[in-house]
């Protein structure tokens, strides 16, 4: 196949999703919503797209699965140009998760998650099986399955919600402040449950959130847009919290940088020294937040990280604070 | 002999008669309720794919729905004749109005994050108007259906005076004869069926949406 020399070649294509030069100028609107946005978010990724109201995420997300056609530039997702393909069509092969939820009220959790299935004419008996498949991926009863959606808690309804994108095993999934209406307790849970999920699906996920700590948490890149979707820094979220990129990142990001950097590194991610004896133990698993604390919490300068009651090393309070920086 | 206010007598002669008026009036309420039902769905499905038609929708069915009952019985005759086409075409207008107001609302109390979530599963227009927006708009619907066929019922008897009727029959009767039995009869029976109706909406609301028990 012939190929210029530093054409984007769709099938070589690494990323799932790549936005070229991406504008959507709403009629009527306060200048364009989106702004000359080219970005691309890797395979089996979670990408998130956070920044203030007004920043367009919420717009990108949608022009994704042509909810809202962009004015200019072109969206390619898994190699085809979406505006190549019949909007239903594209649609039915990329998950939608909403914070409204919006379960179908007069059907069945069993059929809300079906939706997808039926659209795409799966035969009964592989619906069904795939219904029983995703209550217990999403960790849903099994005796919900025939109850209606306004018979659930928000927790619930999110849990199907997730579900019924998922139904037909997309590469694909988009979600727009997924838990965003469920309280905070339920919230870190679901957090949680996404992060497991997300390791053993790998999904391309395109993530909106304005919360910065639901940002860092859960991407894998985050992309921090400001008003008119200008992207501001697009990295890792270690990245973002080590080295923020303007003074809108800086302030975006706010206080207690440090400590959030903190929270994404693991005790075995750093240079361990090799002189066993603190009477503080830590697991492999703890992150450099965790032990801070407990060195705090025990008015002691160092502690060992032992894996199964193995020494690794020992942890000083100066690499932590170096870590800080 | 003081005549009686009711002679029971009467009513036990004339079973016969009752029965075949009941089939009468059922027949004339099914007929409006149902066409009306399916010229206000269609005026509905166009008002809510192009908004612009709705105002003059309603302004034109607002004022087929004004026009007295008997003015527009008087009007009709000389065209279509005393037939039960004349009937009809008066009782199917008086259900237009409240059918389309009620389709309309329904659907348009639909939850936007209800019908973007279906957009988004990959939903074609008239697929998510039948399996999504037209279930869940089915108890404003129905709410409808039972004011326009109650109100029916209470029209029908007027179509009496053109030669239809159903109980309307035994209500002209017996004004035109100064004998009370029938009029009661025919009245008693009318409110009896109009509220037999709208128990019958009741349970059919309740066996069509599950999913408010």
């Amino acid at each position: 196949m012939f190929r210029t020399p530093g054409s984007y070649d769709p099938y070589m294509s690494d990323p799932a999703i790549r936005l070229e030069q991406v504008t959507k100028v709403f009629p009527g609107g306060d200048g364009a919503a989106v702004n000359d946005l080219t970005l691309e978010m890797p395979s089996g990724q979670l990408t998130i797209l956070v920044g203030p109201s007004g920043c367009g995420k919420t717009t990108t997300l949608r022009m994704i699965n042509r909810l809202i056609e962009p004015t200019s530039g072109r969206i390619i997702v898994d190699g085809r140009d979406v505006a190549s393909v019949e909007a239903h069509e594209l649609r039915r092969g990329i998950g939608y998760v909403i914070q409204q939820v919006g379960l179908f009220g007069h059907r069945t959790v069993g059929d809300n998650i079906a939706t997808v299935p039926r659209l795409l004419g799966w035969d009964d008996a592989r619906i069904d099986a795939r219904i029983d498949e995703l209550m217990q991926l999403v960790s849903l009863d099994p005796g919900l399955v025939n109850r209606y959606p306004g018979e659930l808690s928000g927790g619930q309804q999110q849990r199907v919600g997730v579900a019924r994108a998922l139904a037909a095993d997309p590469p694909v999934l988009l979600m727009d402040e997924p838990f965003g209406a469920v309280d905070p307790i339920v919230r870190e849970r679901l957090q949680d449950e996404l992060v497991a999920l997300q390791s053993r699906l790998h999904k391309t996920i395109v993530f909106v959130t304005h919360d910065v700590d639901e940002a860092i948490k859960l991407g894998d890149r985050v992309v921090l847009m400001n008003i008119g979707g200008v992207v501001e820094q697009a990295a890792p979220p270690a990245e973002l919290l080590a080295r923020p990129a303007s003074d809108f990142v800086k302030q975006f990001i706010g206080a207690r940088r440090g400590l959030r950097r903190l929270s994404l590194i693991k005790v075995t991610d750093v240079d361990l020294e090799q002189r066993e004896g603190s009477a503080l133990r830590l697991s492999p698993h703890d992150t450099l937040l965790d032990a801070l604390d407990a060195m705090l919490r025990d008015h002691v300068n160092e502690a060992d990280v032992h894996d199964d009651g193995r020494y690794i090393g020992t942890l000083t309070m100066e690499r932590i604070s170096s870590e800080v920086r | 002999m003081k005549e009686p206010f009711i002679r029971w007598n009467w009513i036990s002669g004339h079973l016969g008669e009752i029965g075949a008026r009941t089939v009468q009036h059922l027949e004339l309420t099914g007929i409006a309720v149902g066409v009306g039902f399916v010229i206000a769905m269609s005026l509905s499905i166009l008002a809510l794919r192009r908004r612009w038609t709705y105002s003059p929708i309603t302004w034109f069915t607002g004022i087929l729905y004004t026009i007295p009952s008997i003015a527009l019985f008087a009007l009709l005759v000389p065209i279509t004749g005393l037939t039960i086409l004349t009937a009809e075409i008066g009782l199917v207008s008086y259900t237009l109005l409240i059918l389309i107001r009620n389709i309309v609302a329904g659907i348009d109390g639909v939850p936007a994050a209800t019908r973007d979530a279906a957009v988004a599963m990959g939903y074609r227009p008239w697929r998510m108007f039948f399996e999504i927006e037209l279930p869940l708009a089915t108890p404003v619907i129905i709410a409808g259906l039972r004011i326009a066929t109650v109100t029916t019922v209470g029209l029908v008897t007027l179509t009496a005076l053109i030669g239809q009727g159903g109980y309307g029959y035994f209500i002209n009767d017996g004004l035109r004869r100064f004998f009370n039995t029938p009029l009661f009869v025919g009245a008693a029976l009318s409110v009896a069926l109009a509220v037999a109706l709208d128990v019958a909406l009741v349970l059919v609301e309740r066996a069509l949406t599950p999913w408010r028990r």
